[in-house]
């Protein structure tokens, strides 16, 4: 493990520090359940040092503006009920620490919840107002400033209990190989991380950076999106964003960052 | 004539205990030049996705998720690398390698790259030709 952080691009470069203030875990050991992999690191660790710059200062992250986006729609009142997210929340850093533990068991709702399904059901239930499409851009923006509030805090999941079942799940889809080049997200992001697959740099595929803005497409992209673009690219026929195999896969994969930090929205190529 | 014989279906190649696959797959002998284009072109092969070879030089970009091909051709044998192309898996159990001559088995198969269910029979990702022309190729990278 340490030959592979040593091998990545982020080695010598500057630890991530946004804004100089708030220090990002690229990696660190891996959490106990994980069998093959003893050392986690965030995609960030693998990007080129024009890209990894990006992100150590806001007004460099394209990613940003989606969370300013955010944070009007945040003091919107929309729906029947007259409320915003302002109403009920205050200001958006009292969710400091919630992207951190999502996904999550919803006890009343009996379900592991993303941040989208939650920020739905807020809309929906509390606001009288109409979902947004699962990968939407104003969904994708709300979900970053979640995540911006909680940058630097761990990532730590819970995998036991109530979500046991989704994990399990999400495990086993996370080792399947699918498609007809057969291949699992482990042959690419476990047994090839820091190999180049064609002129890609493979990562971990850690989720702890999203949403992430991705200059190859120039917005940001949610994680449901990135799974269907690598299970895609397994000439597979794919899952949709927000089916519950998407939300136990994302369940799964957190929790394979678990003690990386919080780190969206991060900037990819 | 041997040349106008049907190829090979996938599910009729024989492939012996080691992986290896005797017969050619069409009886027309294997055109190397274009065998290295199918090898480096991202819409046939790609190859090079995962292989480096020095021969492959006028295609950007060598992934390393698998071993460097220079010098294969002393590796193995015609029928051996048949086998390895046509479907890897039966050389190196649980191998990463895809199967390039293979139409069933898979789970949630998709139509190419477009992520949608498939709408008719899949076919092989190359044709039994394509794969003899690789093979020829392949067996002229000597150290
Ligand atoms: C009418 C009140 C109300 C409104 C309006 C509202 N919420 Fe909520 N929200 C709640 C309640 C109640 C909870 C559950 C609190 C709890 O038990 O953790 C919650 C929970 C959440 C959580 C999860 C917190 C956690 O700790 O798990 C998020 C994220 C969230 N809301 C986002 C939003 C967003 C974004 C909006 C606007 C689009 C919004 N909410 C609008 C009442 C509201
Ligand atoms: C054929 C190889 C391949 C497979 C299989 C694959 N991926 Fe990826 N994935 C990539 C490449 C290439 C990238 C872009 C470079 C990188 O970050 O690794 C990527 C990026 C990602 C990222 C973004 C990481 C970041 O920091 O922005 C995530 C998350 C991810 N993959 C998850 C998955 C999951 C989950 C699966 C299985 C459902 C999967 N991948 C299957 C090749 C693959
Ligand atoms: C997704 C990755 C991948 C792709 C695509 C791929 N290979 Fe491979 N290949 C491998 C791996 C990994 C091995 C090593 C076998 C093992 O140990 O699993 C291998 C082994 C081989 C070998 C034996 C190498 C040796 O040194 O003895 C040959 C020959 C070969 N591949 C040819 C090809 C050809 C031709 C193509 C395209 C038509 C191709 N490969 C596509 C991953 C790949």
């Amino acid at each position: 493990a340490l030959a592979s952080v040593a091998g990545a691009e982020g080695h010598g470069a500057a630890p991530l520090v946004i804004n100089g203030d708030i220090e990002i875990v690229t990696n660190t050991a891996a959490p106990a359940h994980m069998e093959n992999i003893s050392t986690i690191q965030s995609g960030w660790e693998f990007r080129t040092p024009d890209t990894q710059d990006l992100q150590r200062d806001d007004f460099d992250n394209p990613g940003m503006l989606g969370v300013d986006d955010a944070r009007e729609t945040w003091a919107t009142v929309e729906g029947s009920e007259g409320k915003s997210c302002a109403s009920c929340h205050g200001e958006p850093e009292t969710l400091a620490g919630v992207k951190a533990v999502y996904p999550k068991w919803n006890e009343d709702a009996g379900e592991v919840r993303t941040i989208e399904m939650q920020i739905n059901a807020c809309r929906t239930e509390n606001m009288g107002a109409e979902a947004y499409g699962y990968s939407d851009g104003a969904m994708t923006d709300m979900s970053a400033l979640i995540s911006s509030v909680s940058r630097g805090l761990p990532v730590n999941v819970a995998i036991d209990g109530p979500a046991q079942a989704t994990w399990e799940q999400g495990k086993e889809l996370y080792y399947t190989r699918t498609g007809q080049l057969e291949l699992s997200c482990a042959n690419c992001h476990e047994d090839n991380y820091d190999n180049l697959i064609r002129a890609d740099h493979l990562s971990q595929g850690q989720i702890n950076g999203f949403p992430v803005y991705r200059l190859n497409n120039a917005k940001l992209n949610s994680v449901h999106d990135r799974f269907k673009g690598c299970v895609r690219d397994t000439r597979a026929e794919t899952y949709k964003p927000g089916s519950p195999e998407f939300v136990a896969l994302e369940l799964y994969v957190a929790s394979r960052g678990n003690g990386l930090s919080v780190e969206g929205p991060s900037v990819r190529n | 004539g041997i040349a106008a014989a049907e190829p090979v279906a996938p599910a009729e190649v024989q492939y012996d205990e080691y992986g290896a696959v005797a017969q050619s797959l069409t009886g027309v002998a294997g055109d190397p030049a274009n065998g290295k284009v199918i090898m480096g072109t991202k819409s046939k092969g790609n190859c090079v996705s995962c292989h480096a070879a020095a021969g492959l030089a006028e295609f950007p970009f060598h992934g390393e998720v698998g071993p460097v091909l220079d010098g294969v051709g002393d590796r193995w044998n015609e029928a051996e690398m048949r086998g390895i192309v046509a479907n890897a898996k039966m050389t190196y159990e649980g191998t990463i390698m895809p199967a390039f001559y293979k139409t069933e088995g898979y789970i949630r198969p998709g139509d190419a790259y477009t992520g949608k269910a498939p709408t008719e029979p899949l076919g092989p990702l190359l044709s039994a030709q394509d794969i003899e022309d690789v093979v020829a190729f392949l067996l002229t990278l000597k150290e």
